[in-house]
């Protein structure tokens, strides 16, 4: 259904053919979490330049609400104002961090968000970037973490198609604690290549390989 | 007997309340009955140290029913009021029609004449506010459906009284026993004047007790609260009832029923709790005296000699009211246990029947003997009624087995809100601010008068008073209330509080202010658990803001400051009860305070940043190192 694993690389911005007959461009949502970024390694450098790129939003939730007094209406306008959301933080306890559960608890309400009356994000987009410490090998049957992150990732999976929501691949960097910059730069430069590709109406970039 | 002087007199009706009263409450009878039996111990007919005086004594003693009117008044703000004429005018009504039509049918029956069995009809008709009242505040039960009707039914019957005084004089066919002499409504301004000048003059005093009690009284009593001299405002308050029962029986109309109103029109004061603290004793000790007459009153000379004839009235009294009284209670759909509370509680004759017959008797209406029997048979029903009640209470209550006490969440005449706080400034203000925008109704009582005046004018209910007085916490409703927010700026008085608050109301969780650390140890010191420093959120605030400016992120900074938070809160229950001892006291506090920053200092730094652990993958780093 979507490939477990990080994306393979994008074609630049500049080798995107772009010609009446593309799709029409897509805003771009980027919830980011992390409870504690002066002590991370990567997400910090992924994060960077991100909100430089056209048709793309850089929210930081515990820069914003740091008490976790999540402000619903304003949550809910913005995604409304965006077509695609992208949820980013590091793989806590196989889950998201503490904030990215309660935005979801209160952002994502009955009657907006689901249920009957519950049409709002109806059509959007949602895509997971997450960092994991262990490498793509301990995600799988026998490994250390048992299973694949597809498989750990269903919950959220599961809150995007009771929205209404078609949930794309996630975008996975492994293997963080052992990362060397380099690296890490590597990564963040794929990441900015999807959120620029994902603005052009590239939605699935990754199926195209 | 009679010629010793006020002294002894006052001294036998006190002793003969502090012997009886206890006693009755001790074997579970109520207080009223144990007044009574005092009445009848020192009455002419027991150890005799009383005489005929007791009838002045009792006249007298009726002001205490007058207060109580005036109390309950000012409990009941005209809202409730309005919300209660249903039950006033359809239970009332029908239970003073349907008694008088009874009453009389049987006193023709039993050889009356028309007229005369009217007026007994109309006059026995009524109950005892007195008795009832207190009976049932006593017993907790006035919130109750059954307390709230009994209740209205005895506002309507005080109300009628008015029309009876009419009537009555209408109703003599023979010669006016003594039209000259008036009685107890003899000699009032109004009488030279035709009826309706007489109405006027009606009108306007109501008039008057309701404009002035909205704009006169109100200035009036913030200028006395301003000398703050406890003593000169309860001299005003009891003026104010005086007066306004002079002028009541100055136009003709019941004094009690006069001071009910003004209490109604003074219940949305911020005056009504420190009045209601400062009345409260004058109409217990009159409402005791008014009772221990009343049961002095008895006359049993004349039941040992009629036993029979009087009893007979006594039973049929009882058990017409009785009747009808349950009959209404179906009617109005009362639950079974409330409907047997409200009948047995009303089923006698009123302290007003005393008034009416030794009028009737005057006006020529009823003869002596006639009245002599029937107040013998009123007074008598009135000591029975505590009795009845307790027979309701105790065997036919339990047999129901469904007894709601309280059964209505709208509480039409105490003030019972959770909360009470004391202090309406800079901190009270915001913590009761914060109370009613989560739809907590807190009793606030402030003791400077300019300010609740202010507060008043921007819609806020608040109380004057002095806080630290038990009569007035226990007015404002300490004894129901749950917790009780100490805000006011004077920490002296807050000490002095605490202590006395613990003592009286055990009930009331205690949450205090303090200025700085040295008003909080002493709080601690003193066991109370909750103490709030009033600088310290705020401080503790702009330093999160501080580190924000400064490039922290906003997490990180919240993190640092619920950690700071507990540290210093630790450091200070540490450090309370060390104060005394200057020397001792510096040398701690310091060492605390240097624990204290070089623990978040480093916390910082043997972690790299932050000191939140479970977000550092630092060890778990160096773990996948070790792994194979």
């Amino acid at each position: 259904m979507f490939a477990p694993g990080p994306w393979p690389a994008v074609p630049l911005m500049s080798d995107v053919p772009f010609d009446a007959a593309s799709p029409p461009p897509q805003r771009v949502l980027v919830l980011f979490a992390h409870p504690a970024l002066e002590k991370s390694r990567v997400n910090r450098v992924l994060i960077e330049g991100v909100d430089a790129i056209d048709g793309v939003t850089f929210h930081d939730l515990y820069e914003a609400y740091p008490d976790f007094d999540v402000d619903v209406e304003r949550e809910q306008a913005l995604l409304l104002e965006h077509d695609i959301i992208v949820l980013q933080h590091p793989f806590y306890w196989y889950s998201t961090p503490a904030l990215v559960k309660q935005w979801e608890d209160l952002v994502l309400e009955h009657g907006w968000a689901y249920g009957h009356a519950g049409h709002a994000l109806h059509g959007k987009r949602l895509m997971s970037a997450i960092t994991t410490g262990g490498s793509r090998s301990a995600y799988q049957e026998g490994g250390h973490n048992r299973y694949p992150i597809a498989e750990l990732l269903r919950p959220i999976e599961q809150t995007a198609r009771l929205c209404g929501m078609r949930y794309l691949p996630p975008f996975i960097v492994y293997g963080t604690l052992a990362m060397t910059p380099e690296q890490a730069r590597a990564h963040a430069s794929d990441y900015r290549a999807l959120l620029s590709a994902l603005t052009h109406g590239q939605l699935e970039p990754g199926a195209e390989d | 007997m009679h010629g010793q002087g006020f002294f002894f007199q006052a001294f036998v009706y006190l002793a003969a309340a502090v012997i009886a009263v206890p006693l009755a409450k001790r074997l579970g009878l109520g207080s009223v009955l144990g007044y009574l039996i005092a009445g009848m111990a020192i009455g002419p007919f027991g150890l005799g140290l009383i005489g005929e005086e007791g009838q002045d004594v009792m006249h007298f003693a009726e002001f205490g029913v007058v207060m109580m009117l005036f109390l309950i008044g000012l409990e009941l703000q005209p809202a409730l009021l309005w919300r209660m004429r249903g039950p006033i005018l359809g239970m009332g009504g029908l239970q003073v029609l349907l008694s008088t039509t009874l009453i009389a049918g049987i006193g023709a029956f039993a050889g009356l004449v028309w007229n005369e069995a009217i007026a007994v009809g109309l006059i026995l008709a009524l109950s005892s506010t007195a008795i009832v009242l207190q009976t049932l505040a006593e017993k907790g039960l006035i919130n109750t459906d059954g307390g709230q009707s009994a209740f209205a039914v005895l506002l309507f019957q005080d109300i009628a009284v008015i029309p009876m005084l009419a009537v009555l004089p209408l109703l003599a066919v023979g010669p006016s026993a003594s039209a000259a002499e008036h009685g107890e409504h003899g000699g009032t301004l109004v009488d030279g004047l035709p009826a309706w000048g007489q109405t006027l003059s009606v009108l306007l005093a109501v008039v008057a007790i309701v404009i002035g009690g909205r704009y006169l009284i109100r200035p009036v009593f913030r200028f006395i609260a301003h000398t703050r001299q406890a003593e000169i405002f309860t001299a005003a308050g009891l003026l104010l009832v005086i007066g306004i029962a002079l002028l009541m029986t100055q136009v003709g109309l019941s004094p009690a029923l006069g001071t009910f109103l003004a209490g109604v029109v003074l219940a949305e004061s911020e005056y009504r709790h420190e009045l209601e603290a400062d009345i409260e004793p004058f109409k217990g000790l009159l409402l005791g005296v008014f009772f221990i007459a009343v049961g002095a009153s008895v006359d049993f000379a004349l039941i040992a000699a009629e036993p029979g004839s009087i009893g007979a009235i006594v039973g049929t009294l009882i058990a017409v009211k009785l009747l009808v009284l349950l009959g209404i209670g179906r009617l109005f759909r009362m639950g079974q246990d409330q409907n047997l509370l409200f009948s047995f509680s009303l089923a006698q004759g009123g302290e007003f029947a005393f008034v009416l017959f030794s009028f009737a008797a005057q006006q020529g209406v009823l003869d002596t003997s006639t009245t002599q029997r029937l107040v013998a048979a009123v007074a008598i029903s009135m000591a029975a009624t505590p009795l009845l009640m307790l027979l309701n209470e105790k065997l036919l209550q339990p047999r129901l087995g469904t007894r709601e006490r309280e059964s209505r969440s709208a509480d039409v005449i105490e003030e019972q809100n959770p909360v009470i706080i004391a202090g309406f400034g800079r901190v009270g203000g915001i913590v009761g601010r914060f109370l009613t925008a989560n739809g907590i109704s807190a009793t606030v009582l402030e003791f400077d008068s300019d300010h609740v005046e202010v507060l008043r004018k921007l819609g806020l209910k608040v109380f004057y008073g002095d806080a630290s007085r038990i009569d007035l916490l226990r007015a404002a409703g300490a004894e129901h209330a749950k917790v009780m927010l100490l805000a006011i700026d004077d920490h002296d008085k807050i000490m002095q509080m605490v202590e006395t608050i613990r003592a009286q109301f055990p009930n009331l969780k205690l949450l205090v202010r303090a200025r700085g650390r040295l008003e909080a140890y002493a709080l601690i010191e003193e066991g109370i658990d909750h103490v709030y420093r009033e600088t310290f959120e705020t401080s503790l605030r702009m330093g999160v803001d501080a580190l924000e400016a400064l490039g922290t992120r906003a997490h990180r900074a919240h993190r640092a400051a619920q950690r700071f938070r507990r540290h210093d809160e630790a450091s200070l229950l540490a450090l309370a009860g060390m104060q005394h001892d200057r020397n001792q006291y510096i040398t701690a506090a310091r060492e605390h305070m240097q624990l204290l920053e070089s623990t978040l200092v480093q916390d910082l730094e043997e972690r790299g940043e932050g000191g939140d652990d479970g977000w550092d993958a630092e060890s778990l780093r160096q773990d996948l190192g070790d792994e194979p």
